[in-house]
C-alpha cells in the first residue's frame, strides 16, 4: 500500500507547492492521477520513488518511508521495489530496445539477470508491438516507441508499485490501447499497485478511481 | 562486474568516434616512449654483446667509435686504412693471432666483408647451405642478405660499382655465391662474405683479362710491346667473372705487404697477452691503435643514454599534459553524459556503481591504448632491427 499523509513540498526558486492532505493506494489497485499542467501530478511521482523529499508530511510505500532512507537507501528502494515510466522515456541511447529493458538487472546487483527474465522482456516487447526494434537504439524509434520501451523496463522486474507518468500519452489509439492491455494485465497478474498519471479522461474507466490533484490541492 | 563491464563496451561502442579519438590521443604519447626505451634496449643488447664476444679491434688512428663501429657492424668507413704488413707485424708479436677486415664495397647495398676463414671461425658461423669460399671471386652470404636479396648457392652476385661516373674505374665484379649461413641475429646477417683476395680485386688491385703476351693478340689492343713488357689500352677486355677458365689470368699489382685493410680483430691467447699487446701499440709513434671494444661501446651507449635522459623528460611532459587533457575530457564528458547520468539515477543505480561504469569505460580505454602503443612499439622496433 502507497500511504500519504499531509504531505507538503515546493521548489526551491518557485512558487510552486503541491499539497496532498491524505492518498491510499491498496495493494493491487489502480488509481489515476489527473490534474491540470502544473498541478504536480510528475512531482508527486517523483515523491513518492524518492527522487525528490518531501518539506512535511510523510510518504509510506509498503513498510518503507523513502524520506527516511539514505541516498543510497532509495535508490536500492527504487530499484527493489518500483517500476517507474518516466514522460521523458529517460531511455539509454547507447543501449538497444532490448538492452533498455533489461537495463534494471544490468544495475542492480541483487537481480540476477537469467534466461527467464530475457524470455519475459521479449514477451513484452511482443505483447507491446516492439520485437521488431529490439536491436534499435533509441534514436531510430518513435515517440510511441520510446514509451513502450520505457514501460517495458518498467514492467520487467515485476514491481510492486508502478508509477506511470502519461505511459500513453505519445501513442495512437491502437497502440494506446494495446500498451494498457499489457500494463492492466502485468499489474492484475502480479497484483501491481498502479499510480498513473494521464490527462485521457476517457481512459478512467478502466482505473479503480482517480484522484484529482486540482481538487486536493485547492 | 560483468554487466559493468558490458554496460562500458556498450557506451563506448555507441560513441565510437570519440572512443578512438581518446584511444588515440593516448596510445600516441605511449607509443613514443615506449619505442624509444624498446630500441634503446634492443640496441643496448645487440651492441654490448657483439662488444663482448670482440675482445679487441686495431685500425688506423682516429675515431675509436668510428673504428668500433667499422670493425663489428661493418658501419661507415675508417679514417685511415691499414697494410698487410701491419697485419703480419701484429701476427709477429705473438699475442694474437689477427683477423683481417677490409670493408669498403657492397653488392646491392650488403656491404662485403673481405676476410680470412679465421673470421667464420672466431664469430662461430656455420653455413645453412653450401660451401664456404674456395676460390677467388667466390662469396658467401649471410643469411639475411641471402633472404633479401633472393640469392642461393649457384647465384651470381654482382657488387656495386664505387661511383658510376668514374669509367676508368674498377669494373664491378660478378661473384659466385657458393654458401648462406646460419642466421645469427647480428651483423653478419646482412653482410656478404668473400676472401680479403675478392677485395683487392673489387678495388683494382687484381684484374685478370685476354693474354697481351701472345703473338697472336689483337694487335689494336696493344699500346707498346718492350722486352719485358707489354702496354695495353683501355680496349683491353678484362674479366668481370672469375671462371675456371680465366682464373689463372688474375693476377695482384703492387706489393702485398701494401695491400690495404680497414681494421683488424686481434684475438688474444689470454688477457695477460690482450695487455701486452695494447702496451705495445700505445707508445705517441704507434700508428695503430687497438681498442678494447666494449668500453668503446659502453662510452657510446653513454652517449645514447644521455640523449635518451631528454627524450624520457619529453615523454614525462607529454605524458602530463595528456594527463591533464585527459581529465579535462572527462569532465567535459561528465557534464556532456549529465542526462544519461540522471536516467542511471532515476532508475536505481547506486553511485558507486555508476562511478565504476565510467572507472571502466577509462580503463577500457587505457587498456586498448596500452595495448595499441605496446604492438605499435613492437611493430616498429622489428621493423627498425630489420632494416
Amino acid at each position: 500500500m502507497i500511504t500519504i499523509e499531509q504531505l507538503t513540498f515546493h521548489y526551491r526558486h518557485s512558487t510552486f507547492a503541491l499539497r496532498v492532505p491524505r492518498l491510499l493506494v491498496a495493494d493491487g489497485q489502480k488509481v489515476a492521477l489527473v490534474g491540470p499542467s502544473g498541478s504536480g501530478k510528475t512531482t508527486l511521482l517523483h515523491l513518492i520513488a524518492g527522487i525528490l523529499l518531501p518539506d512535511e508530511g510523510t510518504i509510506t510505500v509498503g513498510d518503507t518511508q523513502p524520506a527516511r532512507l539514505s541516498d543510497a537507501g532509495r535508490r536500492a528502494f527504487r530499484i527493489a521495489t518500483l517500476g517507474l515510466v518516466f514522460q521523458d522515456f529517460q531511455l539509454l541511447e547507447f543501449l538497444d530496445v532490448l538492452e533498455n529493458i533489461l537495463l534494471p538487472y544490468r544495475i542492480n546487483p541483487a537481480l540476477n539477470l537469467t534466461g527467464d527474465v530475457r524470455q519475459r522482456a521479449l514477451q513484452l516487447a511482443r505483447e507491446t508491438g516492439l520485437e521488431p526494434r529490439l536491436r534499435h537504439r533509441p534514436g531510430r524509434l518513435s515517440q510511441g516507441e520510446k514509451q513502450r520501451t520505457a514501460l517495458c523496463r518498467a514492467l520487467i522486474t515485476q514491481p510492486r508499485y508502478l508509477l506511470a507518468d502519461e505511459p500513453t500519452g505519445n501513442l495512437d489509439p491502437a497502440a494506446k490501447k494495446r500498451v494498457l492491455d499489457v500494463l492492466f494485465e502485468q499489474c492484475a497478474r502480479a497484483q501491481t499497485s498502479l499510480l498513473m498519471v494521464t490527462h485521457d479522461v476517457s481512459l478512467l474507466g478502466r482505473f479503480d478511481r482517480a484522484f484529482d490533484l486540482a481538487e486536493v490541492s485547492r | 562486474m560483468k554487466h559493468v563491464w558490458f554496460l562500458a563496451w556498450q557506451s563506448l561502442r555507441f560513441n565510437r568516434l570519440q572512443s578512438a579519438i581518446l584511444i588515440i590521443g593516448l596510445a600516441v604519447p605511449l607509443y613514443l616512449p615506449l619505442t624509444v626505451n624498446g630500441l634503446v634496449a634492443r640496441y643496448q643488447v645487440g651492441l654490448l654483446r657483439r662488444a663482448a664476444s670482440t675482445p679487441l679491434v686495431a685500425g688506423g688512428l682516429g675515431s675509436r667509435f668510428d673504428l668500433v663501429l667499422h670493425a663489428l657492424y661493418f658501419r661507415g668507413s675508417v679514417p685511415r686504412l691499414l697494410r698487410m704488413a701491419d697485419v703480419e707485424a701484429m701476427r709477429a708479436t705473438g699475442y694474437a693471432a689477427p683477423i683481417p677486415l677490409y670493408v669498403r664495397y657492397t653488392a646491392h647495398h650488403a656491404p662485403i666483408v673481405g676476410t680470412t676463414l679465421d673470421y667464420f671461425t672466431f664469430r662461430r658461423l656455420r653455413l645453412a647451405r653450401g660451401e664456404q669460399l674456395l676460390e677467388l671471386g667466390d662469396c658467401v652470404l649471410g643469411a639475411e642478405a641471402a633472404a633479401s636479396l633472393g640469392l642461393a648457392p649457384g647465384d651470381r652476385l654482382m657488387t656495386d660499382p664505387e661511383n658510376v661516373f668514374d669509367i676508368a674505374g674498377s669494373y664491378p665484379v660478378k661473384l659466385r655465391v657458393m654458401g648462406v649461413l646460419e642466421a645469427t641475429g647480428t651483423p653478419d646477417d646482412r653482410a656478404v662474405f668473400v676472401d680479403l683476395k675478392t677485395t683487392w680485386l673489387i678495388g683494382g688491385l687484381a684484374h685478370g683479362h685476354t693474354d697481351v703476351t701472345s703473338t697472336n693478340t689483337d694487335a689494336s689492343v696493344v699500346l707498346e710491346r718492350g722486352a719485358s713488357n707489354v702496354t695495353a689500352n683501355a680496349a683491353l677486355v678484362e674479366f668481370t667473372e672469375v671462371t675456371p677458365t680465366n682464373i689463372t689470368s688474375f693476377h695482384f699489382h703492387g706489393e702485398p705487404a701494401d695491400f690495404p685493410v680497414s681494421a683488424v680483430i686481434p684475438v688474444p691467447k689470454d688477457e695477460k697477452s690482450a695487455t701486452l699487446l695494447r702496451g705495445r701499440y700505445q707508445g705517441p709513434e704507434a700508428t695503430v691503435q687497438i681498442l678494447a671494444a666494449r668500453s668503446v661501446v659502453e662510452e657510446l651507449l653513454g652517449l645514447v643514454f644521455r640523449i635518451k635522459r631528454f627524450f624520457d623528460a619529453n615523454a614525462a611532459l607529454v605524458g602530463v599534459a595528456t594527463g591533464l587533457f585527459l581529465v579535462l575530457v572527462v569532465l567535459l564528458s561528465l557534464r556532456l553524459r549529465r542526462p544519461e547520468m540522471e536516467t542511471l539515477f532515476r532508475v536505481g543505480c547506486a553511485r558507486g556503481l555508476m562511478a565504476r561504469l565510467m572507472a571502466a569505460e577509462l580503463a577500457a580505454i587505457g587498456a586498448v591504448s596500452l595495448a595499441l602503443a605496446v604492438a605499435g612499439a613492437a611493430v616498429t622496433i622489428a621493423l627498425v632491427s630489420l632494416w
